[in-house]
């Protein structure tokens, strides 16, 4: 006994190339749909987990562009004003405030970095308050400073393997010829913090010849309303608050823009796709008049050849997808790493985020619009008249 | 069922009209007939006779224009009222195998499954092992696996048969079954069909141009001009 779907399926190997031609262009575009929704989920999913592994909810630092500070907060960058450190004691006996640590962050050109040389991120924190703002670090070697002006660092995790330090190596501070004791390495966090490398708090203001800070970190209390508090603090002198809701939905709604646009690209390629899937199909029903006729005439009535017509889509599109969606996942990284050489600003972490969910959806989506797809061509076939498709012949 | 001798198809009447432009043409003109279960009915006559309009009427491919059409007994056709295909569709899988000159086998499907298509669509009880019995009596056990393209013309007329019976029909209609077989091929096609006919007591309506192969017939009608003469 044969099945309709044995028949759909031998229907499709009849001519192998269009078909095979057919279901590259499906698995291209489920390709591309699948990594830019992946894309949008993953960079959404870095941001967040960037922000959120900040540790702290609010920023204070010396009036400038809010957003110019934040990124720079973000990416390790310099440039920034200074603020007075007796500030944090005014901070931290506010009530809405969980805790406050003071941040001074200091880039230093180091020519041995990279090719042509590049940035080293230095972040000069408090060993008393730092690490409770960031109770996720967990460290691969080592700890913690022994002392608040000691010579000492600690590396974050991809700092260390791009200078390939060990705990009790000595690193260089780039153009201050100051040692460092490394006395930490931490794990991959998957943040920018991984290629930071934390100094004391007064170790640093040393090397910086400055008694002043860059920022104050502040997480505020669960129960606290954040917008009384961000209030509060904007009646302090020459100083602006940065609210990292604020800066997530500001770099969304930028990427949103970036985001339709791309989409847009997605689905028109999906269209072209499924204009293809409508040609194939099509064809192989007028190359196929005289045998439907036939198939009328033994007794398959018109929603019969409508179904195995749209089976024959649905085969189509259901390999097309799941190649396309297995190739994405298989070259999600090197999706990854080409996204990040084109975006000016990349999150750590994994930036393009394919998991079962979003496959198993994107499938779906490919497969209803190519059983849309298949309708006219399905309907046209169950039409058929077998007198007709017999007469024709000859 | 039916009994030898019980009328399995009559026609009353029966005109089918084309038009071409504003001329019309009347392919069939009043034919009026009885076909008895059992029966070997054979039509013959010149190309524009009318004797394939005629079978595709009798076979509910087509609505006559006029005329009436009973089929055991049922009316099928009754001079005002047209079928519409999902009617027709239900009748021919139910009552009709077909054969054709071109013999229409799915290239990409082996010989067994082609003779099996049909019950992917409509399956009639008891039909299961229908397929390899038929293959066998029609001599064609040993090419069951094998594509269309790899047999002879001969061989896929006698899978197109096994594939009108295979639902076990009660009329098998062939429109010029051996119109694209040489004369021995013919010869071997008209035997399977006589056979069929005196064997199993199935009824067979045949158009053929082969004089020799008309013969096999226990009737013999004659189309000129779209009207039927029977012999």
């Amino acid at each position: 006994m044969i099945t309709r779907f044995q028949i759909a399926c031998k229907n499709l190997l009849r001519k192998k190339a269009r078909t095979l031609l057919t279901l590259v262009g499906i698995m291209l575009s489920s390709w591309v749909l699948v990594s830019l929704l992946g894309f949008n989920r993953g960079y959404e999913q870095a941001l967040n987990r960037d922000i959120d592994n900040m540790g702290y909810q609010l920023m204070v630092m010396a009036k400038g562009c809010p957003y110019e500070a934040a990124t720079m907060m973000l990416q390790g960058g310099t440039g920034l004003r200074y603020i007075e450190q007796s500030m944090v004691d005014s901070i931290v006996n506010k009530p809405e405030v969980d805790k406050a640590t003071p941040i001074l962050m200091q880039a230093f050109f180091d020519p041995d970095k990279g090719d042509g040389g590049g940035i080293a991120g230095y972040f000069g924190v408090e060993a008393a308050t730092f690490p409770a703002m960031k109770p996720f670090f967990r460290f691969r070697q080592g700890s913690w400073f022994h002392d608040e002006r000691g010579a000492e660092a600690v590396m974050g995790f991809e700092a260390a393997e791009l200078e390939q330090r060990e705990v009790g190596d000595m690193i260089l501070v780039p153009g201050k010829n100051v040692q460092l004791k490394v006395v930490g390495i931490l794990e991959r966090t998957g943040t920018q913090d991984d290629g930071t490398i934390f100094v004391p708090l007064k170790t640093l203001q040393k090397i910086s010849a400055t008694d002043k800070i860059t920022t104050i970190g502040i997480k505020v209390k669960n129960d606290a309303d954040s917008a009384k508090l961000e209030n509060t603090l904007y009646q302090l002198p020459d100083v602006q608050v940065v609210s990292f809701t604020q800066v997530k939905q500001t770099i969304m709604k930028l990427i949103a823009t970036a985001r339709v646009m791309v989409l847009s690209i997605a689905i028109i390629a999906l269209l072209i796709a499924m204009v293809g899937v409508v040609n194939t199909i099509l064809m192989s029903v007028m190359e196929r008049t005289h045998e439907i006729g036939i198939l009328k005439t033994m007794g398959a009535m018109p929603g019969d050849i409508f179904f195995l017509v749209w089976t024959e889509t649905l085969i189509l599109c259901s390999c097309g997808g799941i190649a396309g969606i297995s190739l994405a996942l298989v070259f999600s990284r090197l999706s990854d790493i080409l996204m990040r050489r084109i975006l000016p600003y990349s999150p750590g972490g994994e930036l393009v985020a394919i998991d079962s969910k979003l496959a198993v959806m994107t499938l779906a989506v490919i497969v209803v619009v190519g059983l849309l797809s298949g309708i006219y061509p399905a309907w046209k076939a169950g039409r058929v008249r077998p007198l007709e498709s017999i007469r024709s012949e000859g | 069922m039916m009994t030898k001798d019980a009328v399995s198809l009559e026609a009353r009447g029966l005109t089918r009209s084309y038009h071409r432009g504003n001329e019309e043409i009347r392919a069939l003109d009043g034919v009026t007939l009885t076909i008895r279960r059992g029966d070997f009915v054979a039509f013959m006559g010149p190309s524009g006779s009318g004797k394939t309009t005629l079978v595709n009427l009798l076979g509910c491919l087509d609505n006559p224009t006029t005329g009436e059409l009973e089929l055991a007994g049922r009316s099928i056709f009754d001079g005002s009222k047209r079928l519409d295909e999902k009617a027709l569709t239900r009748i021919r899988r139910e009552v009709f195998g077909y054969i054709f000159q071109n013999f229409y086998l799915i290239p990409t499907l082996t010989v067994r499954e082609n003779v099996a298509l049909p019950l992917a669509f409509y399956k009639k009880p008891g039909v299961e092992e229908e397929v390899e019995r038929l293959l066998k009596m029609l001599g064609m056990e040993h090419r069951m696996d094998h594509l269309p393209g790899q047999i002879s013309g001969g061989e896929m007329q006698r899978v197109a048969i096994a594939r009108a019976l295979v639902n076990r029909p009660e009329i098998l209609l062939a429109d010029e079954p051996t119109g694209n077989l040489d004369t021995n091929r013919t010869a071997e096609i008209g035997e399977v069909l006589q056979d069929l006919n005196k064997n199993s007591g199935l009824t067979i309506v045949m158009v053929t141009h082969n004089p020799g192969l008309a013969r096999l017939g226990g009737r013999l009608i004659e189309m000129r001009d779209g009207k039927a003469y029977e012999n």
